[in-house]
C-alpha cells in the first residue's frame, strides 16, 4: 500500500511538473522485453571473437554489462561466477562484456581484463566492446547491467533487464536474475522483466 | 512518533556542517525540496568510491558557495551501508566540503531509483534540479563541468522567475 502511494506520488509529481531530462550523450534507447536481442561479435579475453548468434547449443545467456574498476561490478563478481556455475549446466551460461573508454579508465583495458578474468578465475567469457556500440545497441546504463536471452529458432530474445537481485550489499531479499531464468527454464515468462540498481555509468568515449 | 522522526532527521541534516554526515530517509529527502518553496535544489547523488562523481564534487561546492543565496545544494551520498558515516565523513573533512551531505538510508534500490527520476538507470552520478514554487524539475544522469553546471543552474533559474 506504502509502495502504491509513493508510486502515484512519484507519477503525479512526474506529470505535474514540467520535466527536462538529459542523459550522457543522448543515448539510444536499447531493446526491451521481448525485442530481437542485436547480435555481436566481440573479442574474448581468450583472444577469440565470440558471436552471439553462433551460440546455438545454449537454451539462452546471461548477459552481463561489467567492468573491472567499477565498486558495484567488483561487488558481484563472486555472484556473477556463482550465476554461471549454477545455470550453465541448465543451459544458461554467462557472457560478461566490459563497455568501458580505457582512455577514462585505464583499469579497464583488455590487458587489465585478461588479469582479471584470471584473478576471480572466471568461468565465462569475458568480452570487451571496444566500439561501445554493443552497450549501445542494448541500451545498457551503468555495471553490473543484464541482459536475459532466451535462444529463438534463428536469434536470441530479452526475457529480462536489469539488476542481478535487490541489494549490492547487505542481505539480499529477491534474486532477480535467478528467478527469471528458473521462470525460463520451468516454461514460463518472467514475472518480473525489468529492475533498477545503483551502479556506476558507462564510461562513454569524448566526441 | 513517525513526525517526531522526520523532525529530527530534518534538522539533523541540516545540521551537518557542525554535527558530521546524517542519514536521511527518501521519504524525508523528498520533504526538503517539497517544503522547499522558492529555494532551487541542486541535489547530486554520489558515493566515495565513484570517479567521476568526486571529480565534479568542487563544482557542486563552489555552487554552493557563490549561489547560496539562490540555490540550496545537497550532496546525497549512495555509499553502501559498510562505508556508511565514518568514511563519509572523514571524505567530507579531507575534502573541505562546504555544501551540505547527506547519506541515504533506503536499502532496495530497485523500490525508490523511479522516484527520484524515472529516466535516471541508477548510474551515478546524477543531478536532479527542482523548484517547489515554480514546480519546475529538470534531472541529469551525466557529470558536470564546473562551467556546464553553472549554465545549466543558472538556465534554470531563469526558467523560474
Amino acid at each position: 500500500m506504502n509502495n502504491l502511494v509513493h508510486l502515484l506520488a512519484a507519477l503525479l509529481l512526474t506529470v505535474a511538473m514540467p520535466s527536462i531530462s538529459a542523459i550522457a550523450a543522448d543515448l539510444p534507447d536499447g531493446v526491451k522485453v521481448g525485442d530481437v536481442a542485436p547480435d555481436f561479435s566481440l573479442l574474448n579475453v581468450d583472444g577469440k571473437q565470440l558471436v552471439l548468434h553462433e551460440q546455438t547449443t545454449v537454451k539462452g545467456l546471461i548477459v552481463v554489462f561489467t567492468c573491472n574498476h567499477c565498486p558495484y561490478s567488483v561487488r558481484y563478481e563472486d555472484r556473477i561466477n556463482a550465476l554461471d556455475a549454477k545455470y550453465r549446466e541448465m543451459g544458461y551460461a554467462v557472457v560478461a562484456i566490459n563497455p568501458n573508454d580505457t582512455v577514462a579508465v585505464p583499469e579497464d583495458s583488455y590487458a587489465k581484463m585478461i588479469d582479471r578474468a584470471r584473478a576471480k578465475k572466471f568461468t565465462f567469457p569475458y568480452l570487451v566492446d571496444a566500439s561501445q556500440n554493443i552497450a549501445k545497441a542494448y541500451g545498457a546504463r551503468r555495471t553490473p547491467h543484464v541482459y536475459v536471452l532466451s535462444r529463438q529458432k534463428n536469434n536470441f530474445r530479452v526475457e529480462y533487464i536489469g539488476a542481478i537481485d535487490d541489494a549490492a550489499e547487505g542481505t539480499i531479499g529477491e534474486k532477480f536474475v535467478e528467478n527469471a531464468i528458473d521462470e525460463l527454464i520451468a516454461g514460463k515468462a518472467p514475472q518480473t522483466t525489468f529492475t533498477k540498481a545503483v551502479g556506476c555509468t558507462i564510461k562513454w568515449k569524448k566526441d | 512518533m513517525n513526525r517526531l522522526l522526520r523532525i529530527v532527521a530534518l534538522v539533523a541534516c541540516m545540521g551537518v556542517a557542525r554535527a558530521g554526515v546524517a542519514q536521511i530517509g527518501l521519504d524525508e529527502l523528498e520533504l526538503r525540496w517539497k517544503n522547499g518553496g522558492d529555494t532551487t535544489f541542486v541535489v547530486n547523488f554520489w558515493a566515495t568510491w565513484c570517479k567521476p562523481c568526486v571529480a565534479e564534487l568542487p563544482a557542486f561546492d563552489k555552487l554552493h558557495r557563490s549561489m547560496s543565496g539562490k540555490v540550496k545544494v545537497l550532496l546525497v551520498s549512495l555509499d553502501s551501508p559498510s562505508e556508511r558515516t565514518t568514511t563519509v565523513q572523514t571524505f567530507v573533512k579531507r575534502r573541505n566540503l562546504s555544501a551540505e551531505v547527506c547519506l541515504l538510508n533506503e536499502p532496495r534500490p530497485h523500490t525508490w531509483i523511479d522516484r527520484i527520476d524515472p529516466d535516471w538507470s541508477g548510474a551515478i552520478p546524477c543531478t536532479l534540479i527542482l523548484n517547489a514554487k515554480h514546480a519546475k524539475r529538470a534531472f541529469y544522469e551525466r557529470d558536470f563541468t564546473e562551467a556546464a553546471l553553472r549554465s545549466t543552474v543558472e538556465e534554470f533559474l531563469r526558467t523560474c522567475k
